[in-house]
């Protein structure tokens, strides 16, 4: 690859690739190139599409595109057949022979591959006439569709570092942070922060070097925006780096990202490199004398280092326990130089606002919260996947239109936004519209954009506990507040989940959490007490049940329920029997069986096998 | 899967080589850590030792990184490892149950080793394949959609004594 | 520069933490980490003040915050003080026979523990690592793991060869210091000086209790009164 020289250099290359590449030659889209895909059999698929189209001598016809993930998970292994765009779910190995001879030389649809919508039964042939789609905004994740990740030309034909190139031939730095400033633009990460005022302090600032970073150590559980991102598309976090990295006057940046994505490493790994081939990155970047590199960072797993100053300080080798930000870290960061820190959302937005301009961008959105969000739509929901929707759409469509409401005909009960610093919305909140303000005002917060719904089999003491005991184990250790404080808290509410607790242990919990929210030394510690002080406030009824009637509504804390079994509806065929690790169950064929509650362990196994709803949690 | 012992002259070496790949300066304390970890399966003491010595860091700091960090194990682990993901998405779909089951097949806790080496159960906060939850990991493994049933199956793959 | 320090205006130099400044003003902000010739280190907490005002006002922690000018301080609000005290009952309940902590917990009128006591002996201030290594250069102990998991030790537990049995770690350990006589089971409280006659330095020559002020002679309504004791 050549090192590309100036603007015109870069959009000659654009043209020559589109002609070469992007012709209406047919197409099928694999989504191979992501964790999950990859894990739901997608790779077997494209062997068998290879295979399949060499057997008929179309493997030069037609060209296999493996991308990043498309969003809508819980339909992988997905498959596109362009140029008509036809998509087809769940697709098995044995399914592309069909599909080879069907569609691609017949134009025939497998009708049986389609996906059918739930409620109304139709089947959906197009991304677009897909309810899962229809109300999302994908300006950043949709472009995954058109990019292999190895494949850097994929990403310059559809502009990729044109933004680059403009803002370094025809933008002053200042005027870049003015544009962001104006787009709205805030920190994705789960701060909130306003994007360009943090680089215009990260400017002002005195110090040299100057450091850029992007944190990739996206450690929310249920949260996994970040990870398709740089999976699917590094280059659009790349060219965001750059960019950013020229309006602050730094040269040197860091991606850190979390030890659990090898895949996600792997391909910015590949991405920088042809960057740097192509001239996007090292020295005198597109010739315009502006230099930048950036260097990977693995992590050692610990949640905590999701923080910024304990990143830094995991950068610098040392453990990552956080520091108090009395002294910011745009003033001193890594090393106690300025240091400018993003999240890997955030980046990706940063080319698509110099490309539409700041105007088109402020439109989208509310009043204080602009732009799209991508979140993870999780846990009891039909549609699980990532979804990337304008702020302040409300949260029932959410969860009903995108998401297809809840499986199993269950009820909803809550959604828990912002991870572990996050907190629940109940039902009657179900119309609330997404943004910042919003969701904080509710008791919760974006966070990073893991969205966990909830049903009615939710307990939610038990999630609240769930939550402590998470941070517990994440917690860097160093202040009083958070280590000994959620310890005691886990502690009160697994005696609330073992029905050993009164009505003071619920005082103790909201005034021991308002004291480390006040005391805490970083936000891990000052915003763990979320989850349980949002739970207590909007579930309060669901503690006392716990604490005065010893009694757990959803059926899960185990010490306080019982499983047995409904003499109507058993009709003894004995699966429960055979998966009992207690042998707790007996009874004779053909008649109701019996659990014995003494030998009883609540592993639940027995539900989990039951084909007539004939087992009973109390 | 190499045994908690003496390190031999090559082993030596091979620290070396590591430590001279990130040109032994401080900064890189945690990605030399990572690689040794992924040739030793663990972090041997004599290596730690070694780092210290080499990058000139006290080494009570560096045995303070290697046991903050839940990415590193100071004990070498079973032939097998078992790790469930407990993150909310996975824990709302049951993942509590898959491990309890896991550690009544395998009899062990969390963080332990089965007698006979063969299985170490870990556990971790979330490996963002949310979509595929409950997900239980063994060795490069990756087992998603996790049922308590399933998990004598699975593991019968990986050792005979089930 | 002039910050507001409870209400009055005061003169204070720039470099200052909040804790100086008000120490020199002679407002008592109690401490557990702080030490004075070691690197402050925020840990404990205990130090917190309540500074800015409606919404935006907040707890820092005055071992490390500088003074800025303009800073409005109030070292002993309620939220401050209900939140030293929550942070002292977790801390007896982490380790109970500690005399310092007893102690605090007497100064700060805390008269119940509602947690299940520890039997710990370390409160992981973390004065023994700052102390072996800024005082005494010899950084053989630190912290190791984290979380509930988190200790001070030396590498490997084992003997350190760093390590030359100065005993300035413990000296300078405030659970190592005189081990309190009596928590009592139920509210793992001593309570010592309120059960004890009056143990102060007119009758012993080595005075049990360094409370201050002391509660004892201000509740013996037998003895004459002797004013308040300093330590």
């Amino acid at each position: 690859m050549k090192k590309v020289k100036n603007p015109q250099e870069l959009e000659t290359l654009r043209k020559t690739i589109l002609q070469e590449k992007y012709s209406e030659k047919p197409c099928i889209i694999i989504s191979e190139k992501s964790t999950c895909c990859y894990l739901s059999g997608s790779r077997e698929v494209v062997e068998a599409f290879e295979e399949g189209l060499k057997n008929f001598d179309l493997q030069n016809q037609i060209d296999i595109k493996t991308t990043g993930c498309l969003g809508f998970c819980e339909i992988e292994p997905i498959v596109i057949i362009e140029p008509k765009g036809i998509v087809y779910q769940k697709v098995k190995r044995e399914d592309t022979l069909e599909i080879i001879t069907e569609t691609i030389l017949n134009d025939i649809i497998v009708e049986r591959l389609l996906y059918v919508e739930p409620v109304s039964g139709n089947k959906c042939k197009t991304e677009e006439s897909m309810p899962f789609y229809k109300k999302q905004s994908r300006f950043i994740l949709g472009n995954n569709r058109f990019i292999n990740p190895l494949e850097i030309n994929d990403y310059i034909a559809i502009n990729g570092y044109k933004a680059l190139a403009n803002v370094l031939y025809k933008i002053k730095p200042e005027d870049v942070i003015d544009e962001i400033k104006k787009s709205g633009l805030r920190g994705r990460g789960g701060g909130g922060f306003p994007t360009g005022k943090k680089w215009e302090y990260a400017r002002a600032a005195k110090g040299d070097p100057k450091y850029v970073i992007c944190n990739a150590d996206e450690g929310d559980p249920g949260a996994y925006m970040d990870r398709s991102l740089l999976e699917g598309n590094p280059h659009s976090v790349i060219e965001g780096m750059i960019i950013g990295a020229y309006a602050i006057g730094s040269h040197e940046g860091f991606v850190y990202v979390r030890n659990e994505y090898p895949l996600a490493v792997n391909h910015l790994q590949n991405a920088i490199k042809q960057a740097e081939e192509y001239g996007f990155l090292g020295k005198n970047i597109i010739g315009s004398g502006f230099d930048f590199t950036i260097k990977i960072s693995r992590g050692g797993g610990a949640f905590v280092c999701g923080e910024s100053t304990a990143l830094m300080a995991s950068l610098e080798g040392k453990p990552g326990e956080p520091r108090a930000k009395y002294i910011h870290t745009v003033e001193k960061g890594l090393w106690n130089k300025p240091t400018n820190l993003n999240n890997v959302e955030t980046w990706a937005n940063v080319p698509l606002i110099i490309n539409r301009g700041a105007d088109w961008y402020s439109k989208i959105g509310t009043d204080k919260s602009k732009g799209t969000k991508i979140f993870s739509l999780v846990g009891k929901i039909n549609n699980t996947g990532l979804v990337e929707v304008p702020m302040g759409i409300k949260l029932n469509e959410i969860i009903y239109d995108i998401g297809g409401g809840i499986p199993d005909g269950k009820k909803f009960k809550a959604v828990q936004t912002g991870g572990p610093s996050g907190g629940c919305i109940p039902e009657s909140l179900i119309n609330l519209p997404v943004d910042y303000e919003k969701l904080t005002l509710a008791g919760s917060m974006m966070g990073s954009g893991g969205m966990i719904v909830m049903d009615e089999e939710t307990c939610m003491v038990d999630v609240a506990k769930y939550f402590v005991n998470f941070l517990k184990e994440e917690s860097c250790g160093k202040c009083v507040p958070c280590r000994e404080g959620l310890e005691r808290m886990g502690e009160i509410l697994t005696d609330i989940t073992e029905g050993k607790s009164n009505d003071e242990d619920l005082e103790l919990l909201e005034e021991l959490g308002e004291v480390i929210k006040d005391t805490a030394l970083c936000a891990l510690g000052g915003t763990a007490p979320n989850p349980v002080l949002s739970t207590i406030k909007y579930f309060r009824d669901e503690y006392k049940a716990h604490i005065e009637d010893k009694r757990c509504p959803a059926g899960v804390c185990k010490a306080l329920i019982e499983y047995s079994i409904d003499l109507n509806k058993c009709t003894g065929c004995g699966l429960c029997l055979k998966q009992c690790p207690q042998d707790a169950i007996t009874g004779e064929k053909k008649k109701a069986y019996n659990i014995d509650p003494m030998k009883c362990i609540k592993c639940g196994a027995c539900y989990d096998v039951c084909k007539f709803d004939a087992i009973i949690k109390k | 899967m190499r045994k908690q012992g003496e390190l031999l002259p090559k082993d030596f070496r091979l620290l070396d080589a590591i430590i001279k790949k990130y040109e032994g300066k401080k900064e890189f304390l945690i990605c030399i850590l990572q690689d040794i970890q992924n040739v030793f399966e663990y972090l041997p003491r004599q290596a730690l030792i070694h780092v210290s010595e080499k990058l000139e860091i006290p080494l009570i700091q560096v045995y303070g990184v290697a046991t903050f960090f839940k990415a590193f194990s100071l004990t070498p682990k079973g032939g097998h490892t078992c790790t469930i993901c407990l993150g909310t998405a996975c824990h709302v779909r049951g993942a509590e149950k898959v491990l309890d089951k896991v550690k009544r097949s395998l009899d062990i806790e969390v963080g332990e080793t089965t007698k006979d080496m063969q299985f170490t159960l870990k556990t971790v906060n979330c490996l963002g394949a949310c979509a595929l939850g409950p997900m239980m990991v063994v060795d490069d493994d990756y087992h998603g959609h996790m049922s308590q049933n399933k998990v004598d199956e699975i593991l019968k793959k990986y050792s005979s004594r089930f | 520069m002039e910050i507001t320090l409870n209400g009055v205006k005061v003169q204070v130099e720039e470099g200052w933490t909040i804790l100086e400044a008000a120490r020199f003003y002679g407002a008592n902000i109690p401490t557990l980490c702080y030490y004075d010739g070691l690197e402050p280190y925020g840990s404990c907490r205990l130090c917190v003040v309540e500074i800015g005002k409606d919404d935006r006002a907040k707890l820092v922690v005055s071992c490390i915050h500088p003074v800025k000018e303009g800073l409005k301080i109030r070292t002993h609000s309620p939220r401050v003080v209900k939140a030293r005290k929550i942070l002292v009952e977790l801390l007896v309940a982490r380790c109970p026979t500690s005399k310092v902590l007893q102690d605090l917990a007497a100064e700060l009128g805390v008269d119940k523990v509602r947690f299940k006591p520890k039997n710990e002996d370390c409160i992981l201030c973390g004065l023994c690592v700052r102390m072996c290594k800024e005082q005494m250069n010899a950084e053989a102990i630190g912290f190791v793991s984290r979380g509930v998991n988190k200790r001070i030790t030396t590498p490997f537990n084992a003997k350190s060869d760093k390590c030359r049995t100065c005993g300035a770690c413990e000296w300078i350990c405030p659970a190592c210091q005189l081990r309190c006589h009596g928590p009592e089971p139920p509210t793992t409280l001593c309570s010592g000086c309120l059960n004890f006659s009056p143990p102060c330095v007119d009758k012993y020559e080595d005075a049990m209790c360094y409370l201050d002020p002391c509660v004892a002679c201000l509740i013996d309504k037998n003895e004459k009164k002797i004013g308040k004791k300093k330590k």
